[in-house]
């Protein structure tokens, strides 16, 4: 029996293609709000339409093409066992790439639902839920049929994400269609806010928190060649993070006609949310005690550790934000977008490109890249890209923030709108500057990944027997 | 029985759950099961052993 390894490959090459895709929109249109006539009065070429194309590509096309690429590799060499359902796996990467196609060209033609991060119409949700319910039948497939008799943690986390995911994407996506391109919810008004960033918060929680600290419990183990710190913590806070995120999504509508008491309760679960999200990252970080020298020579586990840093940085920096007080001056600024960057490039990016690192040359029977080199420039370019990026949107926001509720003795507002977007004009400039290296970056990867898959040999791996003791 | 009673039961039961997974994780029973479970992301696959140290030899 051997390991079902070629569908790990493919997700792990779409993953870099992908990346490189959604990055490049997110330029694109950073370029657009820097100097708005680059949209060339272009419909489909407009900020508001490659917007959310830019979020659904590097969210669910190189964020989902990481998530259930690895979690096949995974589940199959914690449970010491050859993928459950091999062609329905191959389903689940055909299909998840034309959901991406078809997400890539009804973006840009305008056909929306208009809820974020959910913007997909109908029978793209439908084809969403058949694929997913697929890869839900290989992945737990895979557990049941496991020769260890415990389930290592990472599957843990990998099957919450899988599992939750579908009751959100179902739950938020219920809607009446009235033609093929064209639906509207079941919900109204604010409980269709309520719904919606239920979904959104918890798309944040589950999809780009839970999924990544999967992720982060194999391959920084793997690397740092040491066992998780503690794993005892890696089992509570796993517990404590999938009960609390649930809770978090009002935050997103502060001081909105949604009920104060619901806003409150937001507010107070974002910030309990603190304690299990620094658990995961002090549970990562640690897990590399004893070994730090490693750091210095190691630009994979730079990349792991960067990860980390900037995980907790960002779950220090929500909870703050889901404050009221703090809110008020943060919400509907840059800061938001400088808060879900450190985020999403810091951490999920790096961790991901991290674990790529890993894997890719164990998919093509080697042990490491074909240029350390390339590595370490990757890891400088994209380090100083995210800095660059998120300090300027901090500046940027806490600016308009106060820009934004700065008053007259007369009660009249005293700058327009206009002169804070004026005032934001040279951060977008850095921004874009930030953009852009970690755009490049992922070029250097791509170059990488070619070199090494050019030169490794791809061949069927033996089901390797479990250790003594575990089976 | 009044919504609020059972919100109020629901919590506690809730906080009960939590602290006893706490107490389970922390069990001194649990330690040996949760050592070996850690090392399975060191195993490397047959035939592709690299120059690892001799940690992950134990596994």
């Amino acid at each position: 029996m051997t390991y079902s390894d070629k569908v790990v490959r493919q997700f792990v090459v779409m993953t870099v293609v992908w990346g490189i895709v959604g990055m490049l929109v997110g330029v694109i249109i950073a370029a657009q709000l820097w100097l708005p006539q680059l949209n060339f009065d272009i419909p489909w070429f407009s900020f508001s339409r490659l917007r959310p194309l830019h979020t659904n590509a590097v969210i669910f096309a190189f964020g989902g093409c990481a998530l259930i690429g690895t979690s096949f590799y995974v589940v199959q060499r914690t449970c010491h066992v050859r993928l459950f359902a091999p062609r329905l796996a191959a389903f689940v990467f055909w299909g998840w790439q034309l959901i991406i196609v078809s997400a890539a060209i009804t973006l840009p033609l305008g056909i929306t639902q208009g809820k974020e991060y959910a913007e997909l119409e109908w029978p793209i949700d439908l084809a969403i839920t058949v694929v997913w319910v697929a890869y839900a039948i290989v992945f737990f497939g895979t557990i049941v049929k496991r020769r260890v008799n415990h389930i290592y943690v990472a599957n843990w986390f990998y099957g919450g994400f899988i599992l939750t995911l579908a009751l959100l994407h179902i739950v938020n996506n219920l809607s009446i269609p009235i033609t093929l391109t064209k639906s509207y919810p079941i919900y109204t008004g604010a409980v269709d806010a309520v719904v919606q960033w239920w979904y959104g918060h918890n798309a944040v929680g589950f999809f780009l928190t839970v999924g990544f600290l999967a992720m982060m419990y194999y391959f920084v183990p793997k690397q740092a060649e040491r066992p998780v710190y503690s794993y005892r913590l890696s089992i509570v806070h796993f517990w404590a993070l999938i009960s609390i995120y649930m809770w978090a999504g009002p935050h997103h509508l502060h001081y909105t006609a949604i009920p104060d008491w619901l806003q409150s309760l937001g507010m107070v679960f974002s910030l309990i949310l603190l304690a299990p999200s620094w658990g995961g990252m002090i549970n990562g970080i640690m897990t590399l005690s004893g070994a730090w020298h490693k750091l210095r020579t190691d630009p994979i586990l730079k990349f792991m550790i960067v990860a980390l840093s900037f995980y907790g940085m960002s779950t220090f920096e929500g909870p703050m934000m889901a404050i009221k007080t703090v809110n008020a001056l943060s919400h509907y600024t840059d800061w938001t977008i400088g808060h879900v960057h450190s985020g999403a490039l810091g951490w999920l990016a790096m961790m991901t490109i991290g674990s790529l690192y890993v894997l890719i040359p164990r998919l093509v029977g080697g042990t490491t890249m074909y240029s350390i080199k390339a590595i370490d420039a990757h890891f400088w370019i994209s380090t100083i890209g995210v800095v660059l990026y998120i300090s300027s949107m901090w500046i940027a926001g806490v600016m308009q923030g106060l820009m934004w509720r700065s008053f007259n003795d007369d009660g009249t507002l005293t700058y327009t709108f206009i002169e804070s977007l004026a005032a934001t004009k040279p951060y977008y400039v850095i921004r874009l500057l930030g953009g852009l290296m970690f755009l490049s970056g992922m070029f250097i990867m791509a170059w990488n990944m070619w070199k090494t898959m050019a030169a490794g040999t791809v061949r069927d791996i033996p089901v390797k027997e479990p250790a003594p003791g575990m089976a | 029985m009044d919504i609020n009673t059972i919100r109020g039961i629901l919590t506690i039961t809730l906080m009960i759950a939590f602290l006893g997974l706490f107490i389970w994780a922390w069990s001194s029973k649990r330690k040996e099961t949760f050592d070996k479970l850690s090392q399975l992301p060191l195993e490397e696959d047959e035939g592709q052993a690299p120059e690892i140290d001799s940690r992950s030899e134990s596994c």
